[in-house]
């Protein structure tokens, strides 16, 4: 049977996308970033329980240029994904969800983001 | 909406929290719980890393040995395992459609986290005691 050529409606790549629907694509990138990066952490602590050279191994990885670019890409995507994670409960009881309330709170998550990972870099380190 | 979606369903399955799809209420209720806990614990974990930077092996064994620091890092492996594990099975479930993949994929992540979990925590406590 041949398809009925019908028109289609405009799609993801027509669209541009609004803001929250940005932060929502963004909360699931960041997601499985994390998700992947569970896996360093593991090597981190596996290289550690197996001695002192294998724990100064990992430790000069960590804070070499790369090391350090991949550990704050870490933090701020874990702090955004915290805060978005955050409004997404407020979202889940019903809060938040008229369009200019969605759009208010977009700005606030991003801020969250923002602060606490300039915070911990400025204070932590 | 809650008005309309009382008309289909049935009190039986509102007391057992069961909508349309019979099941992923505790799907749902650990991605929650998890994400809930992960809120502290991630702020001191992020801090702790960041502020651990370029320590030595006496100063990190040290610092996983007290008792709080341990504590607080194994239940924080166990919740984000949790979290990770329910996370990227939604991810899968919406983009994979060929079943058998997806079903690999589903049973993957199941051991891996679970198995990274135990790689972890084992570590923790061995650095903790001691080495
Ligand atoms: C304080 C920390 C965190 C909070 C508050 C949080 C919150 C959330 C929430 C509420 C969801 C559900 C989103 C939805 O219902 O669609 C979610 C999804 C998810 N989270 Fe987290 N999370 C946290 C940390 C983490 C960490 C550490 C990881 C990975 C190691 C992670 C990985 C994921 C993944 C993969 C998903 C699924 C994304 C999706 O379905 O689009 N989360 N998180």
């Amino acid at each position: 049977m041949q398809p009925v050529q019908r028109p289609l409606s405009p799609h993801l790549q027509i669209y541009k996308l609004p803001l929250t629907a940005l932060m929502s694509i963004t909360h699931r990138i960041t997601g499985v970033s994390l998700a992947i990066g569970t896996l360093l952490i593991a090597a981190f602590f596996i290289a550690s329980a197996s001695g002192e050279a294998h724990y100064n191994f990992v430790m000069s990885l960590a804070t070499s240029a790369i090391g350090q670019i991949i550990l704050f890409l870490w933090s701020a995507a874990l702090y955004f994904h915290m805060c978005n994670g955050i409004r997404h409960m407020f979202f889940d009881t019903g809060k938040l969800l008229d369009k200019k309330k969605a759009m208010r709170s977009n700005y606030y998550v991003i801020a969250g983001a923002i602060i606490l990972t300039a915070v911990t870099w400025i204070l932590a380190r | 909406m809650s008005k309309d979606n009382d008309l289909y369903v049935a009190p039986l399955k509102k007391a057992k929290g069961l909508g349309s799809a019979h099941t992923g209420t505790h799907h749902w209720m650990m991605q929650k719980i998890t994400a809930l806990a992960q809120i502290p614990l991630v702020i001191w974990l992020i801090w702790s890393i960041i502020s651990l930077q370029g320590v030595s092996y006496v100063e990190f064994s040290a610092w996983l040995g007290q008792p709080i620091n341990a504590i607080l890092m194994i239940i924080l492996v166990c919740s984000v395992m949790l979290h990770a594990k329910l996370g990227t099975q939604v991810v899968v479930e919406d983009y994979i459609t060929n079943e058998p993949l997806k079903m690999a994929k589903l049973i993957c992540h199941k051991i891996l986290f679970f198995a990274m979990g135990v790689a972890i925590i084992f570590s923790i406590l061995k650095i903790s005691f001691g080495g």
